[in-house]
């Protein structure tokens, strides 16, 4: 039986397709059979991450729905033969997902795939509620800013009172992804440190992803950045974070921000 | 401001760090809570229910927390045809 893993955070705009795709392309890395499932109805993007967008044929209300089946809706990717996604519809209507629906699929992909990934849409609504409803643990993606860490606490009571595990009295496992980390901001006192987040929080940490460039560049590409630029910093600590994920247990490193003596002379902040 | 504020930059993170931890504090003890602006809405609708025709649009039941004290402030619309005249605010 797979794991099914919900990537959240209640605000918009943090990176959990972002980090939906690098997670789940890094589990893939490793042999593991990984689905991917965007659960933001009338807004995919996780196609567009992929570099999917133009395969979608089939998405996940087609399954739900029964005009499609799951293994047409599933799009192998190109680059890693163990990692498929299923794509969300473009439907407007809000009640395309069931909860009867979701908890059939979800239970199908378990049985074939090793990891289910759950890419929320942002909110606090029914859809994000529905996917984090089957899940076994959660990724919390949070930026070191106010709006965020708020509305990850929110997500977080949500997590551990209206998923089935939470329900059924069992423990669903949460952990801490802080995405566009800026290091020496951090150490000037522009921004909340990884101790503040987590003191605040009190959810373990799995990874601290260093505000990069390379991101946006493999969102323009359409490639998770753990697939086309493993060893970026952003990549290195996805790629670490998901090893983490697997129940490594590897110490976390506050990323260090490399910078030259010129850019220091010049005051230049390092992407 | 002094001189020496000049040079002393000053850091927001402690201050993001106070606010959210007085935030979280009072919003997760008030998740714990059943909502209580809803219970009352609905208590108060049932009691107007029992005497007039009300539609639940009416009815605005809203909470201004304060630090020492917080205001509950109801509001309802009771149309001219209803047969009993009242007006209530608070």
């Amino acid at each position: 039986m797979g794991k099914v893993v919900v990537v959240t955070s209640g605000k918009g705009g943090v990176g959990k397709t972002t980090s939906t795709a690098a997670l789940g392309a890094a589990v893939a890395k490793t042999g593991k059979k990984v689905a991917l499932v965007d659960f933001d109805v009338g807004l995919r993007n996780l196609d567009l991450i992929m570099g999917a967008e133009r395969r979608v044929v089939f998405d996940l209300v087609n399954v739900i729905q029964g005009t499609a089946k799951l293994s047409q809706a599933l799009i192998r990717d190109k680059r890693l033969e163990t990692l498929y996604l299923l794509p969300a519809s473009q439907t407007r209507d809000k009640d395309a997902l069931t909860e009867e629906g979701v908890e059939e699929v979800i239970g199908r992909l378990r049985q074939v795939f090793d990891y289910v990934f759950c890419d929320s849409p942002a909110g606090i609504e029914r859809g994000a509620q529905l996917a984090m409803r089957f899940a076994d643990e959660a990724v919390i993606v949070t930026n070191p800013e106010v709006s965020s860490v708020r509305d990850s606490d929110r997500i977080i009571g949500l997590l551990d009172a209206r998923t089935m595990r939470a329900e059924q009295g069992e423990h669903i496992a949460k952990h801490v992804l802080v995405t566009r980390y800026d290091a020496a901001r951090a150490a000037r006192g522009e921004m909340l440190s990884i101790d503040d987040v987590l003191e605040i929080l009190s959810v373990p940490l799995i990874g601290i992803i260093p505000e990069s460039q390379d991101v946006l560049r493999a969102s323009n590409l359409g490639a998770p950045v753990t697939l086309s630029e493993p060893i970026n910093a952003a990549a290195k600590a996805y790629l670490e974070a998901a090893r983490r994920l697997e129940g490594e247990d590897l110490p976390v490193v506050v990323p260090f921000e490399r910078k030259g003596f010129l850019d220091r002379l010049l005051g230049r902040r390092a992407a | 401001m002094s001189i020496l504020d000049l040079f002393k930059r000053r850091t927001s993170a402690p201050v993001a760090r106070e606010r959210l931890q007085v935030l979280l504090a009072y919003e997760r003890r008030s998740r714990a809570q059943p909502d209580l602006v809803s219970i009352l809405r609905e208590e108060i609708m049932a009691v107007i229910a029992k005497h007039v025709q009300i539609d639940q649009d009416y009815l605005q039941v809203s909470m201004d927390r304060g630090e020492t004290m917080s205001t509950l402030e109801i509001d309802i619309q009771i149309p001219n045809k209803s047969p009993v005249p009242l007006a209530m605010a608070g």
